[in-house]
This record gives structure tokens, C-alpha cells and sequence, in this order.
């Protein structure tokens, strides 16, 4: 199993050009808004057309602009769940489902099908509810529920937990979960949220204003994202410019400080960043006297901004988050950082 | 009393009816995706008949159907049928005159459908005419119906350019509207005022059974 994309489409002022192969397990597209990713997806599912380029979903040529190959939606067995979910309004859980079994032609077949599934889904109770009178999180199951009873190839997820409020979104990314496990099949997951792309994947493609910038495991994404874009995408807070200052050390000149570094730093290194829970006053290395600014308190943690004590006036605080249990009782008067948590942006 | 113009008027309306509604929804669904310069021609050109006035649009209808003129003679010659002058002319007044109503309607109702469902329905393999009688229609079915009563309404009350195209002849090419106007014109105001309050009861009817329609339907399910 496996899809290999290169497209490229152009939308007046915004230009997408997106190349990646994937195999199994679930693909991340992690991107600000209007990055590209869900016109990616819809390009990939037949709703949108490419200007040129190539889509082929497991040896099948779902678009080739040079042979006009364009398979029609209907064809290329590509499940889509919306961000809205997109159910029927006119139709009960029910008949929405059976919308996915419009293949199968035995009746009775179907029924089974659609029950099993409803019955897979929690959703038992409900076969008769319209959309309108469900809640969010059941409609996304129904929703979830047409599609795999579609058995599709390739299941993109579009947001799917956007418009569902914080409390049933962690409940549904576990019931996601499952669902993914028991689907088996490749899958693309759109979000713009770095915590459902570490939690739901294996690989991830940072995209940023129609591009990839980085496609590849997430776990060494997260650790190394190389760019300054990729690093914004992944939630780090404090990005400062940099320059080389040898093989395992960088300046950062707005701070006035020096730091060494595992990675062993390459030409052309831009700029750094360091995750926000990183600081350390107990760490051993890169150890600098700091100026406290403010606090922020969080549920579970304490956001502190503070300055370097050489640091330039027109430079922003540096961001730290501590856990409240750790949090001491007096600002402490240095803090390192773990040399092999400095991030080196190339670009 | 002779009910002939009644029949007639019913008749023409009905008939006139479902061509407009069939025509206009399938206009609606093409032109809003036709590109953007031939749309706006299409779309003056069919919303045209609306702001005409029905004299106009029956002048037209008689250079296009009269015997003397293309359309009109090739019918003559080919099939030895009449257009104009007949209770079936009518039907060409009351389509044309009416069709604006259900084609702006529908197409308002087409372009606030969320189009998801459409793309939802093509992924999940439904074929695209399932996706438009299954659920684009019942989506956009209040657009839909307001704009099919609008354009009945509309055929049922034609005057000007059907006593141009199809005249008045009793028991003919009379309707109720051509009636009241003939009595009323040879001072005969009681039948007149007897055809304007079947006439008010009928249109009434209509509105009222659409209402409850609708009403029933919306406690089915809502948006």
C-alpha cells in the first residue's frame, strides 16, 4: 500500500506544489491555515483538479495530467471525513450510513454491515436520530462510520476534531485511535495542532504557504525540525536569529550569549530555538544569569518570561514553562539549557 | 355558468408548471457553474422575461411561433400543427413569463448548499444523479418549492402575453384572467367578479396547502 503524490496547482496568489510518497500508517499535514493542506487532500480525493502532476494510490493512477487520466471522485475509493462532518441533514444516521454501502447491492448484506458498524461505533440508540439532533461527537462518529463502511483505500481526515470542544476532543482522538487500528489502511490526518499530529502520527509533512518543508518521522521532526517555519509549527516559542561559532558552538547575539551544542553545527545556521520547558536552573551547561519579566499562571504549569542579562532591549523575553511542582520559591539567578535540546535552524 | 376557462386556466398552469420547474432547476444547477462571463449573459438573458413587460414577451412569442414566422411555419409545414391561437399557446405565454421565478429561486437555494455534502457523496461512490434528487434537492426543497408555487401562481394569473399569443375564444383559448377582462370589457361585472373570487379562492388554496406542507416537513427535521 502506498500513495505518491506531485502536484501543483495555482491559485492566483497563493501557488501549490506538493510532492511526498507515503506508505502505511497515518501521515500528519501540520500547517498554519491556508498552508495548502486541505486543498492537498481534496486534490487527492478528486474534488479539486490539478494543474499537472501525478497521484497514484497503490499502483492506480488516480490523476496523471500527462496521459488525462482524472479519475472522477467516485472511482478512486478515497474516504474524506469533513471538518463539518458533511452528513446528509435529510437522512437518519441510518440511511446516512447505508449511503456508504451504496456498492453493495444485497439488502440484506447491507443491514448487517450497517449494524455491525453502528453497533462498533457506540452509535446503537441513534439509527433513527437526524444529524441535527445529535451532538458533535456522535455526528463525527456517524460520519466516521459511513466512511468505513465505504472501505476506502485511503482515509483523509480533514481537522477532524476542530469543531468538537476540548473535553470531547481527547475523547474522541482515543476512539480515533482504535478506529485507525482496526481500519488498517494508509491514512492522512490535517490539523493544525502540533499535540494531535505528535499523539495520532508516525510521520509528518510540515507544510507552510503550499510546500512541504519537511516530511518524515515525527518523533525526529519534533526533535530536529531544521527550519525556523518547521520549529514555529511545532510549538517552539523562543526563536532567535544565530550565527556559528564553531563546531559545537553557536553565538546568539540578542541575548549576548554563547551555547554548545550536540548536533554539530553546519554553515549557514540562521537561527535557534529552545522549547519553553527546556530551561533548567539545575542544568550544567549553557548556564547564564537571567532577569525575571513576568509570570503567567497556567492550569497545570507556570509560563515565566525573563531576559538574559545581556541581553538587547528590543529582543522579546525568553519564554520558560515550568510544571507548578517544580516552581521554586525564589526566581532563580541562572538557567541552563541541555545542550542537546538547542534546536539549529537552517533556514 | 360555462367553467371552461377554469379547466383551461388549471390545465395551462399545471402543464406550465412542471416544464418551468423541470427547466428552471436544471437551468439553476448549469449556470451557477458555467464560468463567470457566459453566466452573467445566461443569466440576464433567463431572468429577462421577469422585468419584461408580458406584452413584450408575447410580441416575441408570436415573431418566434406565428405561422408567418420560423419556428411557427416549420411546425405548420412539418407537422400541420398550430402554435399560436390555441389553448396550448398558453402553455408558451404562462413557461415563459414564469420561468424567471423558479430559476432565480432555485439557483439563490443552489448557491447557499453546502457543497461538502455534494463532495462527501461523490467520495463515498453515490453517482452524481443520486447526490442531486437525494440530497441536493431536499436540501435546497424550500427554495425549491416557494420558487415551483411562485411560478404556478405566476401562470395561473398570465394575462398580456397569452391574450396575445392565444387570444380569447370561448371554450378555446379562454382562461379565467382573459375571461374577467372580456366580461368585465362587455359589462357583464357579476360573472366578472365571480371568476376574480375563484380565482382569489384557487391562489389561497395554493398558498395555504404549501404552508402546511412545509410546516409538516420542518418538524421532521431542521437545519
Amino acid at each position: 500500500m502506498s500513495l505518491s503524490v506531485n502536484i501543483r496547482k495555482n491559485l492566483g496568489a497563493f501557488k501549490l506544489d506538493i510532492a511526498f510518497e507515503s506508505h502505511d500508517g497515518v501521515l500528519g499535514f501540520l500547517g498554519a491555515s491556508g498552508s495548502g493542506k486541505s486543498m492537498t487532500l481534496r486534490c487527492i480525493a478528486g474534488i479539486e483538479k490539478p494543474d499537472e502532476g501525478r497521484i497514484v494510490l497503490d499502483g492506480v493512477t488516480l490523476f496523471d495530467s500527462e496521459k488525462h487520466i482524472n479519475l472522477p471522485p467516485q472511482e478512486r475509493h478515497v474516504g474524506y471525513l469533513f471538518q463539518n462532518f458533511a452528513l446528509f441533514p435529510n437522512m437518519t444516521v441510518q440511511k446516512n450510513i447505508l449511503c456508504g454501502l451504496y456498492r453493495e447491492k444485497d439488502p440484506a448484506r447491507k443491514k448487517i454491515i450497517a449494524a455491525d458498524m453502528i453497533a462498533m461505533l457506540g452509535l446503537q440508540g441513534l439509527e433513527n436520530h437526524y444529524p441535527s439532533q445529535m451532538s458533535g461527537g456522535q455526528q463525527q462518529r456517524a460520519a466516521v462510520a459511513r466512511i468505513l463502511v465505504n472501505r476506502p483505500n485511503l482515509l483523509l481526515l480533514d481537522e477532524p476534531f476542530s469543531s468538537l470542544d476540548s473535553f470531547l476532543r481527547e475523547q474522541m482522538q482515543a476512539q480515533l485511535v482504535d478506529v485507525l487500528r482496526i481500519f488498517d489502511k494508509k491514512v492522512i490526518l490535517v490539523t493544525h495542532s502540533r499535540d494531535e499530529a505528535y499523539q495520532l502520527c508516525r510521520n509528518l509533512a510540515l507544510l507552510d504557504n503550499g510546500r512541504i518543508l519537511r516530511i518524515g518521522g515525527t518523533k525526529e521532526l519534533f526533535a530536529d525540525p531544521e527550519s525556523r517555519q518547521g520549529a514555529i509549527l511545532t510549538g517552539c516559542k523562543n526563536i532567535v536569529d544565530a550565527r556559528k561559532a564553531g563546531e559545537n558552538e553557536i553565538e546568539v547575539p540578542a541575548w549576548g550569549v554563547r551555547f554548545t551544542t550536540v548536533r554539530p553545527v553546519r554553515d549557514g545556521l540562521i537561527a535557534i530555538g529552545i522549547r519553553a520547558h527546556y530551561f533548567n536552573p539545575k542544568a550544567v551547561a549553557n548556564h547564564y544569569p537571567v532577569v525575571f519579566v513576568e509570570e503567567i499562571e497556567e492550569p497545570f504549569a507556570w509560563v515565566i518570561t525573563f531576559t538574559y542579562a545581556g541581553q538587547t532591549k528590543t529582543s522579546p523575553p525568553v519564554w520558560w514553562r515550568i510544571p507548578k511542582d517544580k516552581k521554586t520559591e525564589v526566581f532563580p539567578q541562572e538557567l541552563g539549557v541541555a545542550p542537546q535540546n538547542i534546536l539549529l535552524l537552517y533556514e | 355558468m360555462d367553467w371552461y376557462p377554469l379547466y383551461n386556466s388549471l390545465r395551462i398552469a399545471a402543464i406550465s408548471g412542471v416544464i418551468v420547474f423541470f427547466g428552471g432547476v436544471f437551468a439553476a444547477y448549469y449556470v451557477a457553474r458555467l464560468p463567470r462571463l457566459i453566466k452573467g449573459v445566461l443569466d440576464v438573458f433567463l431572468t429577462l422575461p421577469l422585468v419584461l413587460p408580458p406584452t413584450v414577451v408575447g410580441f416575441f412569442l408570436i415573431l418566434m411561433l406565428g405561422p408567418n414566422h420560423p419556428i411557427g411555419n416549420w411546425f405548420l409545414n412539418v407537422f400541420n400543427i398550430k402554435l399560436v391561437m390555441t389553448w396550448y399557446s398558453g402553455v408558451f405565454a404562462a413557461a415563459v413569463v414564469s420561468f424567471p421565478l423558479m430559476y432565480r429561486t432555485a439557483r439563490g437555494a443552489f448557491e447557499s448548499f453546502d457543497e461538502t455534502l455534494s463532495f462527501s457523496g461523490q467520495t463515498l461512490g453515490l453517482p452524481n444523479t443520486y447526490i442531486f434528487w437525494r440530497i441536493r434537492m431536499p436540501a435546497c426543497r424550500q427554495g425549491i418549492l416557494a420558487g415551483a408555487v411562485l411560478s404556478f401562481a405566476r401562470a395561473l394569473g398570465e394575462y398580456g402575453a397569452t391574450s396575445m399569443i392565444a387570444g380569447y375564444i370561448p371554450g378555446r383559448t379562454a382562461t379565467i384572467s382573459t375571461t374577467v377582462y372580456q366580461l368585465w370589457r362587455t359589462d357583464n361585472s357579476a360573472l366578472a367578479f365571480k371568476w376574480v373570487m375563484i380565482n382569489l379562492v384557487i391562489s389561497a388554496v395554493v398558498l395555504l396547502a404549501v404552508n402546511m406542507l412545509e410546516k409538516k416537513k420542518t418538524e421532521r427535521w431542521s437545519y
